[in-house]
């Protein structure tokens, strides 16, 4: 393993985790504010990979599928809250993940009815299509790095939305004492509409930018929606910021791993064994890490709630 | 006999007993049928969980898993006798319970949900890395399970009795373990943790064992389904697996493991009945599954039982 490699595991690490931060922040934020356990977050990032893929493939363009894709993601999101979510905001958890089970069930088989079981590509926009050389020999996709910086941006911009608006003042009071909040006379239904939107416009728009390196395909969003999950129960449930560093170490750990994993085990086996223990290893070692953080600190990294 | 708890039990049984006799003693609804009692096995073991203390488990289909590749590993070290292999999967799905829920029973409510999906997702992960047993594409099994080197598990009649009597011996363990004094320190921990704690109840020890022995259950449901399809996959222990078994207590309801048996015996027939009927299934499956939680909240039993 030499340094080159290390530096694109390590930007494509950071380029899953801004992804990642993106599904999470919706996630932690509708879990913090009205304690809802939302299982299918992770279609709507399906949903918003086929939006994108299909709307691009429609204009013709990228760029307007991106635009497009992102007020389609959104009223998908609240046609959701709509018809289900709403009625189980004061119901259990078990409720609310059987629920919510439901509803991955029916989109999953619905992007197949719609799209088909096969695949769908969405070409690179051209105008990011070449490679950055980062170091001698070393050509990295522009793409991936557009991914990551449009991700940062967002998550600069949801900093701010959370950090310094009003808005944002009362979604962070409201995943710390959601009672007290409504009890000052917030809508809190509204102020949850708010961050359902807005939560699943992110989720759709994680969807979209990583539409181009992935595949779209029917279950795309679950493996990523476990992975959501460990984010915000590292990061502290209800905690941007938690999130935010949480899907970065998740990011980072899963992807260097599987390309460390197989390296290191070699030191102890033989090639064949050592690829095989390796890949194992890798893909169990975030939840390694999960089960790790959470013996030392039960609440999370950052817990929202004091 | 106006408690459902013993009458509605009975009368599956009897229905399960007679079902062979009365015609539907052809291949495939036999093998449907003991596929809907192997869920039933590990629906009533998840209910001693949920139902009992309130742990809402999002791993249980690893439990299943457990007991399936037990079956797996043997079989490929050519291993077959049922006084090795059944014991061998009820071992490893209770220490792999006890390992993993002495860490996951220390959390509570979301952060326990979180914790065994987590833990379900490790093992169904190592599954599908394990190249010899087949990986992501599964390992089909040469033979069904023997018993003292006879094939009598081939034999459909026999092996529907012997799913017939193991899920009635684990309903009736489980019904006994709910209504002892463990089950009630277990429920009431459930409801009151403070006040349990001061009577001096420590939680943790009941809630580990209770762990524990729903996974030894588990991993039986997982020797039975193996031998059942004769083949295991990875797809076995997948959180979506868990999901449907968390379904199959709710829809039955949570008024007792009688409901968890009900539960998935609806759950493996209507999802049997709906993949035949049409090909999107899950179109319609999806939100009936959304409609049982919306207005279904006594589940199936709570429904006879207003009727």
């Amino acid at each position: 393993m030499n340094t080159t490699l290390l530096l694109v595991q390590g930007l494509n690490g950071l380029q899953f985790g801004v992804l990642l931060f993106l599904v999470a922040a919706g996630l932690t934020l509708v879990f913090g504010v009205m304690d809802f356990i939302n299982l299918a977050h992770g279609v709507q990032y399906m949903v918003g990979a086929y939006l994108g893929a299909s709307l691009a493939a429609l204009t013709g363009s990228f760029w307007l599928g991106l635009l497009l894709a992102l007020p389609a993601a959104l009223v998908f999101g609240l046609v959701l809250e709509f018809l289900v979510f709403r009625h189980l905001y004061d119901r259990d958890h078990l409720s609310q993940v059987l629920a919510t089970f439901g509803v991955i069930l029916f989109l999953n088989e619905g992007v197949k009815v719609v799209f088909g079981a096969a695949p769908m590509q969405m070409p690179v926009p051209e105008l990011l299509s070449g490679g950055v050389p980062l170091m001698d020999g070393l050509l990295y996709p522009t793409y991936r790095l557009a991914i990551l910086a449009a991700g940062l941006a967002t998550a600069a911009l949801l900093w701010f939305l959370v950090e310094r608006t009003r808005a944002g003042m009362l979604v962070r009071a409201g995943a710390t004492n959601a009672p007290m909040v409504a009890a000052l006379g917030v809508d809190i239904r509204r102020l949850f509409m708010l961050v359902f939107g807005f939560g699943a416009m992110l989720a759709g728009f994680a969807g979209v930018m990583a539409a181009p390196i992935l595949s779209v395909e029917p279950g795309m969003g679950d493996n990523l929606l476990i992975l959501a999950f460990v984010v915000i129960v590292i990061g502290g449930i209800g905690s941007v910021r938690g999130a935010f560093v949480a899907a970065l170490l998740v990011g980072l750990v899963e992807t260097i791993g599987r390309g460390l994993m197989p390296d290191l085990m070699r030191l102890f086996m033989d090639a064949s064994s050592a690829r095989q223990t390796g890949a194992a290893l890798a893909s169990m070692l975030v939840y390694i890490v999960m089960a790790a953080i959470l013996a030392f600190r039960p609440a999370g990294l950052f817990p929202a709630r004091a | 006999m106006s408690n459902p708890r013993l009458w509605l039990p009975l009368l599956v049984f009897a229905g399960l007993a007679a079902a062979p006799f009365l015609g539907l003693g052809q291949g495939h609804s036999l093998t449907l049928l003991a596929r809907g009692m192997i869920f039933g096995l590990a629906a009533v073991s998840l209910m001693l969980l949920v139902g009992g203390a309130g742990l809402v488990s999002l791993g249980h289909a690893a439990m299943m898993g457990m007991g399936a590749y037990a079956v797996v590993v043997l079989d490929h070290a050519g291993i077959t006798e049922a006084w090795m292999v059944f014991p061998a999967g009820i071992l490893a799905a209770a220490l792999f319970a006890l390992l993993t829920g002495a860490i996951a029973i220390r959390t509570s409510g979301v952060h326990f949900i979180m914790i065994t999906l987590a833990f379900g997702q490790m093992a169904f992960f190592t599954t599908s890395s394990l190249a010899i047993y087949g990986g992501d594409d599964g390992y089909t099994l040469f033979n069904r399970t023997e018993v003292f080197g006879a094939r009598w598990l081939e034999n459909r009649l026999v092996f529907h009795f012997v799913c017939l009597g193991l899920l009635v011996a684990c309903w009736a363990l489980v019904q006994m373990l709910l209504e002892s004094r463990f089950g009630r320190v277990l429920r009431a921990s459930r409801e009151n943790e403070t006040r349990a704690r001061a009577l001096g109840f420590a939680p943790y020890p009941y809630r580990l064992l209770a762990y524990v022995i729903a996974g030894a259950m588990g991993g039986l449901a997982g020797v039975l389904l193996a031998n059942s399809a004769e083949f295991v996959a990875p797809a076995y222990l997948a959180w979506q697996r868990s999901g449907d078994l968390l379904f199959m207590v709710i829809l039955g309801g949570l008024a007792g493991p009688h409901g968890a048996l009900v539960g998935a015996l609806a759950f493996v027939l209507v999802e049997e009945w709906l993949s035949h009927a049409m090909e999107h299934w899950r179109l319609v499956f999806g939100p009936l599954l959304i409609l049982c939680v919306f207005f279904l909240r006594g589940g199936i039993v709570g429904l006879l039982r207003r009727g």
